[in-house]
Parts: structure tokens; C-alpha cells; sequence
């Protein structure tokens, strides 16, 4: 008990104290996860729109496929995109493999069903008569759409900010894919991994209460967002 | 020429038909309000008639021009009309961004935006309320931005749909003040659907009676609210005394009906042995204490079954034989000392007596 005090004292002047190594990995682990959020809004905001918009066959087996993909394990992306970007693989020659590329990759394919999945929920919680006021008052099709796209911003931006703390928090696919090079790929959880592996407890809980900062950050600014909407 | 034109316009939805062979001619610069029952098909119509959808069949003209027919021309077509809807849908943004939104959609520039709702604002009686959320407004006030809205891009046709459907007397009021402002003085085309028959009263300068799908009579007000020529309109306006019956015996002009036993008097020119429909306004219908010698071709002796004051007016019911309701003043009530159950005389001309002939294989 007593060990375990020190070290969470310790944890927490090396946070305090900006330790040069616990602000890189931060830091980088913000970015790769940001990156791969933006990548993923620009993808699934108006792949969930198409889907909203357009009454097709099997449209509901397409939505209960996409929310079965919420909960895939992060080892599986891990796994396929490993397969795709490896030396033998079909892209291998772009050398992705062990790069913050192909971390950014596996946690976008992660997080595409979320945003895909919630994005349409989101779209499908606008009320039904926007559409028809919007084009009462003269909008084109595609002007109604943004408009409805734009009433349902606070629940869209919502789900952004739930798979951005998806995203942070998996290891799989970044220790798999980055494979933790230290500067380059090594991000909060594989960090964590790997220090409480060699017995650095204190680097790693002080890790550890970053992460889970940042997850409460994450929470405090969700709640905030879905009480406005 | 007229402002918009709906030629047989038939509407289903699935195998149900909403619509049946509606022909209206909207004339320029009027309001006209369609009044018919809950479910009769008034916001069908007029989603058609705003392009919102198309028709099973038949055409809707704009202007002379046939817009069921120029699915390219729709947008620049419904943007010369505006729709209010029962429900005041807000965007989920300022006042201000709510009502500059039509201009948004027109790719109008800022300072225009600006000046136009300001004014806007300004006419509704909502000055002041740009920055509030839009989202947190009364329905009353929610519904003046609808109609600020709509308005703003200065539309040739307006459509309300129940736009006072569900608010206080007040803001219903504030409504339809600006209704008619907006007619009078932008010359607005409007059309309006309500099942509130004194608000059709009030605004309409033409009345159209929706009712099970079909436009059954189109009139000016003291027709439709006076002289319906049908007992479903009749019934629908509040028209009281409806019965029916079969014309005894007819001389110069004036037919004698039995109406359950009873015979009424009253002028029509259909021959002996039509089945009819009658009705009596209640206000038509005289009291006295005495069977007095009087112009009135119809005298009955009634009992009094049930009196119910409502302001300075009396509701009577009556049982003549047949139910009979008359509508007398509270104070000539009260001096003549009526209650339940006492003898009375009831009298009412022969030309207060309306007589529909009944229509084919009812």
C-alpha cells in the first residue's frame, strides 16, 4: 500500500513537473487519435447521410450490421490491417507497417461503425418536419439535407467525441501496426503496456492517470454537448 | 387568370384515397380558407398545392403554368410560395438565423439578410427576440417566426395549415391580425386550412368546404355559413334542426313536408313526393307564450326539455313532436319566465325552413 502511494505521488510530479517523455507520448497520442476522428467524420458523415437519405432494400440489415461493428475487437483491426499493409501484403509497398500512418489506419477503421452507426441515429432523432419546412421555404434537395445534417450537429459532434476517446484508449491495433518505437510510435497505451511490463510502475500510472484525464474530459464535454441538443 | 389552379387532383397513399376530384381556383390577392373535419384531407391538399408532393393524378397550375408537369421547374416554381405548417418546426438556431433562412437558401447577401429580418422582426412584434434560441419560444411566438419566415422572401401564395391550431386566444388573435396585414398590404395570395368555422368567418374572403376527400361546396362565407347546399355541410357549420322528410303537397311554391309525422311548411319548388333534407337556424325559430296570429306559416305547440344560458343568448330545446332548438335572448328568456317542462308555442316561416332535395341513393 505504501509502494503504491509513493508511486502515484511520484506519477504525479512527473506530470506536474511537464516530464519531457510523459508530454511526447501525450502529445502523440492526441494527435494520431485526432487525426484518425477527422479521417473518420469526413468518411462517415455522408456515408450515414446516404444511408438516412435513401430508402433502399436490405437498408435495415446494413444498420444492424454497422451496430454489430460498434464492439469489434481492436486485435481484429489490428490483425487486418496488418495483413493489408505487411511486407507481403497488397499495399506493402507503401511501408506503412510500424509508422504513425498505420496506426491512424486502424483506428479509423475502428471507429468508423460508431460514427457511421450514430451519425444516422443522430439524423434519424431531427424532427421529420425540418425537411418539409426547409424546402416550404424555398431550400433545393441538397440544401434541405445540410440543413438536417446541420440540426442534428450537437448529436453528430456527440458521437465524434465518443470514438475520439475510442480511439485513445485501444491498444491493440496501435501496438500491433505503430509496434511502440519509442519517439515515433509510441503512444499513452502501449506506453502503459510496456512500463508496467518492465516494472517502471511509476511512468506508467503516470500515464495511466493522463488517460484516464483525458477520458473525463472527453465525458464532461460529451454530457455537455448532449444536454444542449 | 388564377393564382393557382388544382385540376382533378386525385391522392392516395398505399390503396386509401385522400383526395378525390378536387378542382379550386385560388384567385389573386384573396384568402381562402378550406375548412372541413380532422382527417378530410386539408393538409394533403395543401402540400400539393405547394409541390411538396405530387399528386396521384391531375394538375396543379401556377400562374397558368402547369407545374405537375415540369418536375425541373419545382424549385423556382415553390419558391414563389411559402407554407406554414400546425406544428411550428424551428431550426435549432437564433431567431434571427430562423427567419433569415429562406434568403440563406437564395444566396441573398448580408446586408440584406440583415435588413430584411430586422423589418420582419419589426412587423411580427418580435423585435428584440433575434439572438433569443428559437428552441425556446412559446408556441404563440413560435409560430409568429414561422409566419416572419415565411414571409421574408416575400412569397406571391401563402399556405397556412392550421396556423393557430392549439394556441391561446391571444397569440391566435396576434395570427390572424397578421394574416390579414400580410394580405392587405403585400397582397399576398393566401390560403389557409382550419377546422375553426368562426376563423374562416372572420378571414375568408371565399370558403371551400373539404370533407372525406372531396371538396363538396365553395362559396363566400354567408353562403357556406348560411345557405349550405348540402345537410353535410350543413351538419359540418353548425347548422341545427337538420331533418329529414317527404313533400306532402306542394301549391305556389309552398311545400307542405311530413317530417316524421309532423308537417312543415316551407317554399320549394320540387314536386310532391321528394324525399328532402330541412333545416331551421335556431335563431329563426320565434317563442310565444300564446298561439297568436302571426305572418309565420309554421306554428307548433312544444314543451320545453332543457334551457342553457351562454352569455346574453339562450339555448332552447324543444320537443315539438319532433327535437326543435331555438336560440332566444336571456332577457326575453327571463320575461317570459321559461323553464322545463312548461307549454310553449313555437313559430318560424315558411322561408326560414331550407329544404335540400336529398341527393341520389341515400
Amino acid at each position: 500500500m505504501q509502494e503504491l502511494w509513493e508511486a502515484l505521488v511520484q506519477a504525479v510530479n512527473l506530470i506536474v513537473s511537464l516530464d519531457p517523455e510523459v508530454m511526447e507520448i501525450s502529445w502523440r497520442s492526441l494527435y494520431i487519435s485526432a487525426i484518425a476522428i477527422i479521417l473518420g467524420a469526413v468518411i462517415c458523415i455522408p456515408i450515414g447521410g446516404l444511408i438516412h437519405f435513401h430508402d433502399f432494400r436490405g437498408k435495415r440489415v446494413v444498420i444492424n450490421i454497422i451496430q454489430t461493428f460498434y464492439s469489434i475487437p481492436t486485435v481484429v483491426i489490428g490483425l487486418f490491417v496488418f495483413l493489408f499493409i505487411s511486407r507481403a501484403g497488397p499495399l506493402g509497398g507503401l511501408q506503412l507497417l510500424f509508422t504513425p500512418a498505420a496506426v491512424i489506419i486502424g483506428q479509423m477503421l475502428l471507429i468508423l461503425p460508431v460514427l457511421t452507426g450514430m451519425t444516422i441515429s443522430a439524423l434519424n432523432g431531427v424532427d421529420k418536419a425540418i425537411k418539409d419546412t426547409a424546402l416550404s421555404l424555398g431550400a433545393s434537395g441538397s440544401q434541405a439535407i445540410w440543413t438536417i445534417i446541420g440540426e442534428a450537429r450537437f448529436a453528430v459532434v456527440g458521437a465524434l467525441i465518443l470514438g475520439f476517446g475510442r480511439a485513445i484508449s485501444e491498444v491493440g491495433a496501435a501496438m500491433m501496426l505503430g509496434g511502440n518505437i519509442k519517439g515515433y510510435t509510441r503512444v499513452l497505451t502501449t506506453a502503459i503496456s510496456l512500463e508496467t511490463q518492465r516494472g517502471e510502475l511509476v511512468l506508467a500510472l503516470a500515464l495511466g492517470i493522463i488517460l484516464i484525464a483525458i477520458a473525463l474530459v472527453i465525458n464532461v464535454i460529451v454530457n455537455i454537448f448532449l444536454q444542449r441538443y | 387568370m388564377a393564382m393557382l389552379q388544382a385540376v382533378n387532383v386525385e391522392q392516395r397513399r398505399d390503396s386509401k384515397v385522400l383526395l378525390k376530384g378536387v378542382n379550386l381556383d385560388i384567385e389573386k390577392g384573396e384568402i381562402f380558407v378550406i375548412i372541413g373535419p380532422t382527417g378530410a384531407g386539408k393538409t394533403t391538399l395543401l402540400r400539393i398545392l405547394n409541390l411538396l408532393d405530387r399528386p396521384y393524378s391531375g394538375d396543379i397550375y401556377f400562374n397558368g403554368f402547369n407545374a405537375t408537369r415540369s418536375p425541373g421547374q419545382i424549385l423556382q416554381i415553390r419558391r414563389r410560395m411559402a407554407m406554414v405548417f400546425q406544428k411550428p418546426a424551428v431550426f435549432n438556431s437564433s431567431v434571427f438565423e430562423n427567419i433569415a433562412y429562406p434568403l440563406r437558401v437564395r444566396f441573398n447577401d448580408r446586408k440584406t439578410v440583415a435588413s430584411r429580418v430586422e423589418y420582419m422582426l419589426g412587423i411580427t412584434g418580435l423585435s428584440g427576440y433575434g439572438k433569443r434560441k428559437a428552441k425556446t419560444l412559446s408556441g404563440g411566438e413560435a409560430q409568429r417566426v414561422a409566419l416572419a419566415r415565411a414571409m421574408i422572401s416575400d412569397p406571391e401564395v401563402l399556405l397556412l395549415d392550421e396556423p393557430t391550431a392549439n394556441l391561446d386566444p391571444s397569440s391566435v388573435k396576434i395570427i390572424e391580425d397578421l394574416i390579414i396585414k400580410f394580405n392587405k398590404g403585400n397582397g399576398v395570395t393566401t390560403v389557409m386550412a382550419t377546422h375553426d368555422m368562426s376563423q374562416g368567418q372572420r378571414l375568408a374572403h371565399r370558403v371551400g368546404v373539404l370533407m372525406q376527400a372531396e371538396l363538396i361546396q365553395v362559396g363566400n362565407p354567408s353562403q357556406i355559413f348560411h345557405s349550405p347546399d348540402s345537410i353535410r355541410v350543413a351538419g359540418f357549420v353548425g347548422i341545427r334542426n337538420i331533418m329529414n322528410g317527404k313533400i306532402i303537397a306542394a301549391e305556389s311554391g309552398i311545400a307542405t313536408i311530413d317530417a316524421g309525422g309532423s308537417h312543415i311548411a316551407g317554399v320549394s319548388d320540387l314536386p310532391v313526393g321528394s324525399s328532402v333534407n330541412i333545416y331551421i337556424r335556431p335563431e329563426d325559430v320565434t317563442l310565444t307564450l300564446q298561439e297568436t296570429a302571426s305572418s309565420a306559416r309554421n306554428t307548433l305547440n312544444c314543451t320545453i326539455k332543457s334551457l342553457s344560458f351562454s352569455g346574453s343568448l339562450c339555448h332552447i330545446s324543444l320537443d315539438c313532436g319532433f327535437p326543435l332548438e331555438a336560440l332566444v335572448t336571456r332577457k326575453s328568456a327571463e320575461e317570459m319566465q321559461l323553464g322545463e317542462g312548461k307549454n310553449i308555442y313555437a313559430s318560424f316561416k315558411a322561408t326560414a325552413v331550407k329544404i335540400l332535395q336529398e341527393p341520389n341513393g341515400r
